[in-house]
């Protein structure tokens, strides 16, 4: 049975339509990326699959439960982290990871979790000491200490350094060695696809593609040909390069003429995921 | 009932650990009685010495201070800040964290009206209480209702840099009209006629009438049921307009 699955999920704000039928399944133990630009939908998406609001129309089963009338027990086995990291400013990082294993019937143990996290050595520090990326480990620390089967990734490493965001991500492969389900939303491309087993693109409410991040810049992708003639800049893409090639540098050869600037190239994701939705980049 | 346990010594600690709040909400009226009481303690007020007359209108400032104000802002915080939505995401139940709240809130009270209480006999010779059930479940009644008032404030103050001018506002003119710190008998005309309908000025009116006259809870109906009547307006606005998620911008 899958853990997460949505039907034709649709969500309006006035005359905002936010959602306009997105569909997809999360299977047990996968890592799921909801990938897209800002307001494409993915937070939407993500707070109506945690329960924090009621969807318009459509089907939403997260581990066997509406998650709109879902219960202390299904709270028991989801984990979530949102995109802003909410926290008492006076309690140690400590305190904090045993309040909310107290909120639990089976928490991990929290030196533990603690440590999963990388802040063993912030223990005792309040959190208002804490710096940003530090305050975001500790989040996901609370997402983790109760042991969830299913944890939801709001935007994880949005505002991170490059080292941080390593770091970051370490943690959310070492999730998926652990068995759990994840739920992740990012803008970042590189993001989704060095986490993500498969990638959703949300562009303004719908999906635009999904598949495995190699999928989606595989084989369905045309190569590009590029030079100049005349000046003028020429692409030609193509699904059988070689042929193509071929017959151009034939016929260059044989006009005596030189193609100047070529280039074989295919596109990056970077481009793709642009192209994807809509040119907005982050 | 663990989870109201648990959620009880987390409130204290989270109450005791910001000093700010502990400061406002539980020392101030404490420094008020110790000053005012110093001023004119010995004077006589309606008849009766100054700082007895003083320790039923600052056990009305301390509920308001501690269940009213120091209650609001402190959700309105955790609103904004995005905590009240984290909580909603784990399996603890609504009841267990209301209660949590309230009971924390009930505690600090309870160790207040004890101070006061102990404060004034130690430095005016007040008497203590001849009425102690009353009391108590005056005292009691005082603090569910303001609570009640204070959690459905939340839900007319929109931000947390707001939350405490917003609750100033109201409370600190409350406690001044309804009699707080001085008798309203002196006030003019205007000012009475708006602490005749404020709660405050019940709840002072009842803590005087049992700790300076004598009387049971039970012979003053009119008091406990305004009381009584503000407790559940706040109830209502609570269950209409409470808020577990921030007012998004």
């Amino acid at each position: 049975m899958a853990a997460v699955s949505v039907r034709d999920l649709r969500k309006s704000y006035g005359p905002v339509e936010a959602l306009r039928g997105v569909s997809f399944e999360i299977e047990q133990g996968e890592v799921f990326g909801l990938l897209g630009p800002n307001g494409a939908g993915k937070t939407t998406t993500i707070e109506i699959l945690e329960g924090y609001r009621a969807r318009d129309e459509g089907a939403v089963e997260v581990l066997g439960a509406d998650p709109g009338a879902a219960d202390g027990g299904w709270r028991e086995r989801i984990g979530i982290v949102l995109q802003s990291s909410a926290m008492y400013p006076n309690l140690t990082v400590g305190e904090h990871v045993r309040v909310f294993a107290g909120y639990y019937s089976h928490p991990r143990d929290a030196a533990e979790v603690i440590e999963l996290v990388g802040l063993a050595d912030k223990r005792n520090a309040k959190v208002k000491t804490l710096s940003g990326g530090q305050k975001r480990r500790l989040d996901l620390a609370l997402g983790l200490i109760g042991d969830p089967e299913l944890i939801f990734l709001d935007e994880p490493t949005t505002g991170f350094d490059p080292q941080a965001r390593r770091a970051a991500w370490e943690m959310i492969r070492s999730l998926r060695e652990l068995g759990k389900t994840v739920l992740l939303t990012t803008h970042y491309l590189d993001e989704a696809e060095q986490l993500s087993d498969r990638v959703a693109v949300l562009r303004e409410g719908r999906i635009v593609a999904m598949g495995r991040p190699a999928e989606l810049t595989g084989a369905k992708v045309a190569t590009e040909i590029h030079y100049r003639r005349n000046g003028e800049q020429v692409v030609v893409a193509t699904h059988e390069p070689t042929r193509v090639l071929h017959e151009l540098t034939g016929e260059a050869l044989a006009a005596g003429v030189e193609l100047e600037g070529l280039e074989v190239r295919r596109p990056t994701l970077e481009e793709i995921y642009l192209s994807l939705t809509g040119g907005e980049s982050e | 009932m663990s989870d109201l346990l648990h959620e009880l010594r987390t409130e204290q600690l989270l109450f005791w650990r910001s000093r700010e709040l502990a400061f406002f909400t539980f020392l101030l009226p404490i420094v008020f009685f110790v000053l005012l009481g110093s001023v004119y303690g010995t004077d006589r007020i309606e008849g009766v010495k100054g700082s007895r007359y003083l320790l039923a209108g600052l056990l009305g400032y301390g509920v308001v201070a501690t269940a009213f104000a120091g209650l609001a802002i402190t959700l309105v915080v955790r609103r904004e800040s995005g905590i009240l939505k984290r909580l909603r995401a784990t399996p603890l139940p609504v009841w267990a964290y209301i209660g949590g709240v309230l009971g924390s809130t009930l505690l600090v009270y309870a160790l207040e009206a004890i101070a006061l209480v102990v404060l004034g006999r130690l430095l005016f010779g007040v008497p203590l209480p001849s009425r102690l059930g009353s009391l108590v479940l005056a005292l009691l009644l005082g603090a569910v209702a303001f609570a009640a008032m204070g959690i459905g404030l939340t839900a007319v103050v929109r931000s947390a840099e707001g939350s405490s001018a917003v609750v100033n506002a109201i409370y600190l003119p409350m406690a001044f009209i309804s009699g707080s710190f001085f008798s309203p008998h002196a006030f003019p005309q205007f000012l009475r006629a708006i602490g005749d309908v404020l709660p405050l000025t019940y709840f002072i009116r009842l803590t005087r009438d049992i700790l300076l006259h004598g009387h049971e809870i039970w012979e003053r109906p009119g008091s406990v049921g305004v009381v009584a009547a503000w407790g559940a307006v706040g109830v209502l606005a609570a269950l209409r307009g409470f808020r577990w998620e921030p007012r998004e911008g």
